[in-house]
């Protein structure tokens, strides 16, 4: 079984990874009953005997005593990271995986990336050493981070750099949180633009996710619930929107929701490598299977059930709506509609009880709605993990490697160029030291080569499919 | 190269009670392959070639008498393929003069794995170079026979493996060496690869076997041998995948035509032509089958007589629950068409270049995909040619 280091930076780096490890722990406690630590624990925590002074040393077997969490946490401010140690969570952090300064970034990337990325180069290296120290077999890296900021943004993507140069064989899997585009950050567009060609070139996989679409999940799912709609009751247990055995406090706080359907993400993302299934899936096989081209690695994910009934046998029926769902728009955690846009792949990753026929059947009913790339016209991954998700009885998590990304990066391009034109705030970038006026100029050709690249592939969907001449052989 | 379904393997085995396998008769790492044939052949092969091949000595020496190798492999996921393609070439070396006998799953049509058609296009001309003898199992056809034949609705890999198992027990389940004779044949492998062989580029075999039907409808069927055998004989010639939907129109021509009309008249019909067949029988009054609708030179290519074309196996024993029961292992034209399929669209892929980087990082370059394809097109043309 392998390991994963989660590294969590900035404040909406932290408070998904607070969330994420809120719910990994429930899992796990719900899967493993007897409190024995077993390989799927391992995969995120680590077994400590704390009464051991210093490092506490792992145990690998036997009941658990305590665990902590893989990661590392980075903020350039300490109010969110000083939070989390105060919480519920502090015993699953160890201090010495933190990396706190005290100014922040002043939502500016010149300064998380350029600055502050320098001044903690060594430690961050040190830190992530460690951690995958404690690793048996290191598979993957997941970077959470937002990318309107000045922390998450900067210093994230400087990171991936220093990943890629010490730990060239581990998967570096990217959750990155695009703002809404009534963000109270002016400068974000340069951010974005600034960090996407960091991502571009030095992530394995990149999970886009846009918090307007999260923002109206939520909205629909409260809407649901209030209007009270005739058989549709919310589970308490659901790990989507209550926190009712939460480890946090009674009051939400507003992004709360929000992050929980980021870190059930997450979960059901490396469910099939933690839990045993009739068809398992890797983490390093999610990138060979959806990763066509090496740029071409923006992935749009979709989330079902993001809210559950209140039967306990799910039909058939019920069952077939769940693919449906995870194909529509309201589904998706980016806001665009890959069924009018060209799937160049697509991953479906299933928990819980559902048999290979079903799966296979769904894909028959689905398939001639979607649009597939001419050379990938079965372009299907999928996997089936036994263990479903807390207070679920089935759950699929859809990622699709889809040109629907492209009206989405252009419109960030265009904001960008609003402000560019006219270089406001420029000056705030220009005066931090190693950066130039063509840091800019290579993000935005970074960033334009992307779309034409996804340009050309749309240009073939219309085509017929082309009639490739095989080799001919002398008889 | 991931530790899940070993652990899984090991264990339900002792469950049974009955048997178990080898306490360290297993190798596995802890990082799967990715499904990288690339992967599987460039990186794990070399590092893990001494372990595992130690663990194959250390079986051998338990032998008295070693025919050969069966290998069991997938072809559209990373270790299997790759792994297990490496893994032929260094039995090839090492053991070179014992058979060795690939059994490969063939994916389904549509999408298990994405670069599937990649992973199987590399294993298929890397095994072709390495094995001795290829036998195939469709996982579509293996899913319509669990469908249509043992009405299961929600069809589960267990329920597949159990039918691939099955046949594969119908196979190589003991059969009586000749006619008659009190003693088991000594050598299954050997003697299937001898009958069904003959020529090093036709290597590759499929199963069918008759009746296939779940428990509830087996006790209220009867069987005779007259009626298996017609219905097994013309699976063979309309390429049926199973006894349901045979399409009777398919027959063979009849003699005195010219060779050219005979090629286009059987192409237009579908027809299956076969290099040589080998039939298995187990059941009651087994010797009072009649197999000469088998020995019909129309079967069969020009170059080869019926009578060194085709064999029978026998035994009075029956095999699980049928009373009678029918198999046949084919070197015919069975497999020209999924293999045509798969050849076909890794080319599109290749063609566009998408996921190439993936195979080169490890070291599996552009050259090795067009020998690849070199090879498996030159395959595909003389199974057409027969």
């Amino acid at each position: 079984m392998t390991q994963s280091v989660v590294v969590q930076v900035g404040q909406c780096g932290n408070q998904i990874g607070c969330c994420f490890w809120d719910l990994a722990l429930r899992e796990h406690a719900a899967v493993n009953q007897k409190g024995i630590y077993d390989e799927a624990i391992s995969s995120f925590f680590r077994n400590v005997d704390t009464r051991v002074v210093g490092d506490g040393s792992s145990i690998s077997k036997g009941k658990i005593c305590s665990l902590k969490a893989r990661a590392v946490l980075i903020d350039m401010e300490e109010g969110v990271v000083n939070e989390i140690l105060q919480g519920p969570l502090r015993d699953v952090f160890d201090s010495k995986q933190l990396i706190t300064d005290i100014s922040g970034s002043g939502n500016n990337w010149a300064v998380g990336h350029k600055v502050f990325g320098s001044r903690y180069q060594e430690q961050i290296v040190e830190k992530l050493r460690k951690a995958a120290e404690h690793c048996d077999c290191l598979q993957c890296f997941f970077i959470i981070h937002s990318m309107g900021g000045g922390t998450g943004s900067g210093l994230g993507t400087f990171l991936l750099k220093v990943l890629e140069d010490e730990f060239p064989e581990v998967y570096r899997f990217v959750t990155s949180i695009y703002p809404s585009s009534e963000d109270d950050v002016i400068t974000s567009p340069y951010n974005i633009i600034l960090a996407m060609k960091e991502l571009s070139e030095h992530a394995d996989c990149v999970l886009p996710i846009d918090n307007q679409s999260l923002f109206d999940i939520i909205s629909k799912i409260n809407l649901m619930v209030n209007s009270g709609k005739l058989g549709s009751v919310v589970k308490p247990n659901s790990l989507v929107t209550s926190s009712a055995g939460a480890l946090k406090k009674r009051q939400e706080k507003p992004f709360d929701a929000m992050n929980n359907i980021v870190a059930n993400l997450l979960l059901n993302l490396t469910s099939s490598a933690r839990f045993e299934g009739s068809l398992n899936m890797d983490l390093n096989e999610i990138s060979m299977n959806l990763v066509p081209f090496p740029q071409l690695h923006y992935l749009v994910s979709s989330l079902t059930p993001l809210y559950t009934l209140a039967d306990v046998h799910i039909p058939p029926r019920r069952l077939d709506q769940m693919f449906s769902d995870a194909f529509s728009k309201d589904h998706q955690l980016i806001r665009a509609d890959p069924k009018h846009s060209l799937y160049l792949a697509c991953a479906l990753m299933v928990r819980g009880n559902v048999q290979l026929s079903d799966l296979r059947r769904n894909i028959e009913r689905l398939k001639p709605s979607l649009q597939f790339v001419s050379w990938n016209q079965e372009g299907w991954k999928t996997s089936l993990c036994a263990v479903p998700p807390v207070g679920h009885s089935h759950s699929l998590l859809a990622l699709a490697n889809n040109t629907c990304v492209k009206p989405t990066f252009i419109e960030l391009r265009e904001r960008f160029m609003r402000l560019y034109k006219k270089k406001a705030h420029l000056h705030h970038y220009l005066r931090v030291e190693g950066m130039e006026e063509s840091c800019f100029t290579q993000a935005l050709s970074s960033l334009s080569t992307l779309i034409e690249e996804y340009d050309q592939l749309d240009a073939t969907k219309s085509m017929p499919m082309p009639d490739v001449p095989r080799l001919s052989i002398a008889v | 190269m991931e530790p899940k379904v070993i652990n899984q393997t090991l264990s339900k085995a002792a469950q049974s009670g009955r048997w178990k396998y080898g306490q360290h008769s297993y190798f596995c790492q802890k990082q799967g392959s990715g499904n990288n044939w690339a992967y599987g052949y460039s990186v794990h092969g070399p590092k893990h070639e001494e372990s595992v091949m130690n663990l194959v000595q250390k079986e051998v020496e338990k032998c008295d008498s070693l025919s050969g190798f069966f290998i069991i492999m997938s072809m559209a996921g990373g270790t299997g393929s790759g792994l297990g393609a490496f893994v032929t070439q260094s039995l090839q070396d090492q053991y070179s003069n014992s058979l060795r006998m690939n059994q490969i799953i063939w994916p389904y049509g549509t999408g298990e794995v994405i670069v599937q058609n990649y992973n199987s296009i590399l294993t298929l001309s890397h095994l072709y170079r390495s094995s001795d003898a290829l036998l195939v199992h469709e996982n579509d056809a293996a899913h319509k026979i669990c469908a249509k034949l043992m009405n299961i609705k929600q069809i589960s890999f267990s329920d597949i493996n159990q039918v691939l198992a099955h046949q594969l027990g119908s196979v190589f389940q003991p059969t009586y060496s000749t006619e008659g004779s009190f003693h088991y044949r000594r050598n299954p492998l050997g003697d299937l690869m001898e009958s069904l062989v003959p020529h090093p580029e036709f290597k590759m075999l499929g199963v069918r076997n008759i009746p296939q039907m779940s428990e509830s409808s087996l006790a209220y069927s009867t069987f005779t041998w007259t009626g298996l055998l017609k219905h097994l004989r013309q699976m063979l010639i309309s390429n049926a995948k199973m006894e349901e939907g045979i399409d009777w129109q398919v027959q063979p021509h009849f003699s005195g035509h010219p060779t050219l009309g005979k090629m286009s008249l059987n192409k237009e019909l579908h027809f299956n032509t076969s290099i040589a067949n080998l039939v298995i029988l187990r059941g009651k009054d087994v010797h009072s089958a009649d197999l000469g609708g088998f020995k019909d030179p129309a079967l069969y290519t020009s170059w080869l007589d019926p009578v060194n074309a085709f064999s029978v196996w026998k035994t009075q024993r029956a095999f699980c629950k049928y009373e009678k029961s029918a198999a046949l292992v084919s070197n015919s034209q069975f497999l020209v068409k999924p293999l045509d399929m798969i050849v076909g669209k890794a080319w599109s892929m290749f063609a566009s270049k998408a996921y190439i980087h993936q195979y080169t990082k490890f070291g599996v370059e552009e050259e090795d995909f067009l020998d690849s394809f070199t090879l498996l097109e030159q395959v595909i043309a003389s199974y057409c040619n027969l």
